[in-house]
């Protein structure tokens, strides 16, 4: 009797979490099928063709604004991961009240609402006349970027070892190479997954870039928003964009297991 | 030590200058009335948030925007509390997939996948709203089961044992033990949906259409097509209020609850 309850509950707990699942995954199947479409239905699946991906390497627009987001994304990233590693490190030494102070200030892009931070950095840019453009763009992709590498880092700097560092000074280590050889080889995993975050807050912003960027550059998200019309191009470009995010992923999550198994073997002790 | 500090003060301009100064932009906007040719004129006013409470069409407007967002927040945590139950319940093997499958989504394109929806439900003769709540509760659920989930495992395992000896059965076991160890959670899963669906005005625009206008659209008409920004700003600034005030509520209720 309690035996068959359990399996009861254990086929109804399973059943929902599937149901869960497939709402989730519902729009990304929908967009790989829908991508390989022979017709424009957007409901109807008239048969296999690779028509979208061709249409999709010919549309200048699109080409360019896949270009626009990756090179936005990684001048950001690189820019936000330098800033905030290095901020973060200072940080970890300030006196407490300015921490405080600059970690609340670090805060504000990540609490307001984008759209607040958007309009407030297009007043800044427009009012004392500067011309929206693609630097504009970086320069708020780098704001909005930095305070996450911050968040991500400073954590991972609270569980060092301040004694590590005062040791490797005082054995004749200069403050930079304490810093090179003691710190970052510590917090290496903190800083990219930092990166990894900034770059995709990056590669996905709509908000921020479309109320940053000049006239004429349009990013991924900006491009989409302004179609007019359903265009299942747009079908083949995701499809692409999941491939690319599945396999960062599984990268991500695969290789540190890999390499904790391979550091288990060839030393059992830890 | 103390030459570390140093390495923060580009930081620290950058954020003077990127960060605070867009503040005080919106709050000078806000608190002035247009001098004509994008000039700003010094002279204290309310006018702007005058004329937002006195006409109806606006309070509407952010009424629309605060109810959807209640609903969308309200609807995550009742389809996603039982989620994070479950899976943390899982073996932990399947729990990691578990979380994985539910990170995977968040770090797709949102418009591209609210423009999956628009696709999905271009045959369905449903209303604006109910569209467009589909979509908040399908770009919001992934971060609402990870924080309750996170909650619940960290939760000591030992607790419930020691319940069930006391002679708790699992429903009483639930209320007074997992339920408020895994408020923390809910909270700072409503943290990351109510204040995003407030002022989101991608979703209500692809999957609304143009008839369907929130809080964040608003801003969007007054910023852009009309460049009107001394009222743009102002509407933003009651907005950034209503949410400081009701995260300011939320965290007040969760150490009450915690207090208890």
């Amino acid at each position: 009797m309690e035996r068959k309850k359990k399996s009861l509950g254990f086929f109804f707990s399973r059943g929902y979490l599937l149901l869960v699942l497939l709402f989730i995954y519902l729009p990304i199947a929908y967009v790989v099928v829908f991508s390989f479409n022979s017709s424009k239905s957007l409901t109807n699946f008239t048969g296999f063709s690779l028509q979208w991906y061709e249409n999709m390497f010919k549309d200048r627009t699109m080409l360019e604004s896949i270009r626009t987001t990756v090179v936005v994304a990684v001048i950001a990233t690189a820019v936000s991961t330098v800033i905030g590693t290095v901020t973060a490190i200072g940080l970890s030494k300030a006196r407490p009240l300015i921490r405080a102070m600059v970690l609340e200030t670090n805060n504000l892009p990540v609490l307001n609402p984008d759209i607040v931070t958007a309009i407030g950095m297009m007043l800044l840019f427009i009012v004392p006349g500067v011309q929206l453009s693609m630097t504009t763009l970086v320069i708020a992709h780098i704001t909005f970027c930095t305070p996450y590498v911050i968040l991500t880092i400073m954590p991972k700097l609270r569980q060092l070892d301040d004694n590590v560092a005062e040791a490797a000074m005082d054995l004749g280590a200069s403050p930079f190479k304490a810093l090179t050889k003691v710190i970052l080889p510590q917090i290496y995993p903190a800083i990219l997954s930092g990166a990894l975050i900034a770059f995709s807050m990056s590669f996905d912003d709509f908000v921020i870039s479309f109320f940053t960027a000049g006239v004429g550059i349009n990013n991924i998200s900006m491009y989409v928003y302004s179609m007019k019309r359903y265009n299942p191009s747009v079908n083949a470009l995701s499809t692409l964009i999941v491939v690319v995010v599945t396999l960062i992923l599984v990268l991500v999550n695969v290789i540190p297991h890999f390499r904790d198994k391979k550091i288990k073997r060839e030393d059992p002790e830890t | 030590m103390k030459s570390f500090f140093r390495m923060t003060y580009p930081y620290i301009l950058w954020i003077a200058l990127f960060v605070v100064a867009p503040m005080i932009m919106i709050l000078l906007y806000a608190f002035t009335k247009d001098g004509g040719n994008r000039t700003l004129i010094f002279r204290f006013t309310l006018d702007n948030f005058i004329r937002f409470f006195q006409d109806p069409t606006f309070t509407k407007v952010l009424l629309t925007s605060l109810r959807i967002a209640l609903i969308t927040t309200v609807f995550c945590i009742l389809i996603g509390y039982p989620a994070a139950l479950i899976i943390a319940n899982l073996p932990e093997r399947l729990q990691t997939l578990m979380v994985l499958l539910l990170t995977l989504p968040m770090w797709i394109n949102m418009l591209l996948k609210t423009y999956a929806w628009r696709g999905i439900l271009n045959d369905f003769t449903l209303n604006s709203e109910i569209k467009v709540f589909i979509g908040m509760v399908y770009d919001f659920l992934p971060y609402m089961i990870i924080q309750i989930h996170t909650a619940i495992a960290k939760m000591d395992r030992d607790l419930l044992t020691a319940a069930y000896d006391l002679g708790a059965n699992r429903w009483k076991t639930f209320l007074k033990v997992t339920l408020p160890l895994s408020v923390p959670g809910i909270i700072s899963g409503i943290t990351l949906v109510f204040l995003p669906a407030v002022s989101s005005f991608v979703i209500p625009k692809l999957l609304g259409g143009g008839d369907y206008v929130l809080i964040g659209n608003l801003i969007e008409t007054f910023f852009i097509s009309t460049g009107d920004w001394n009222f743009g700003s102002a509407i933003s600034l009651v907005m950034a209020l209503i949410i400081i005030a009701s995260m300011w509520v939320t965290r007040k209720l969760d150490r009450n609850a915690q207090t208890e």
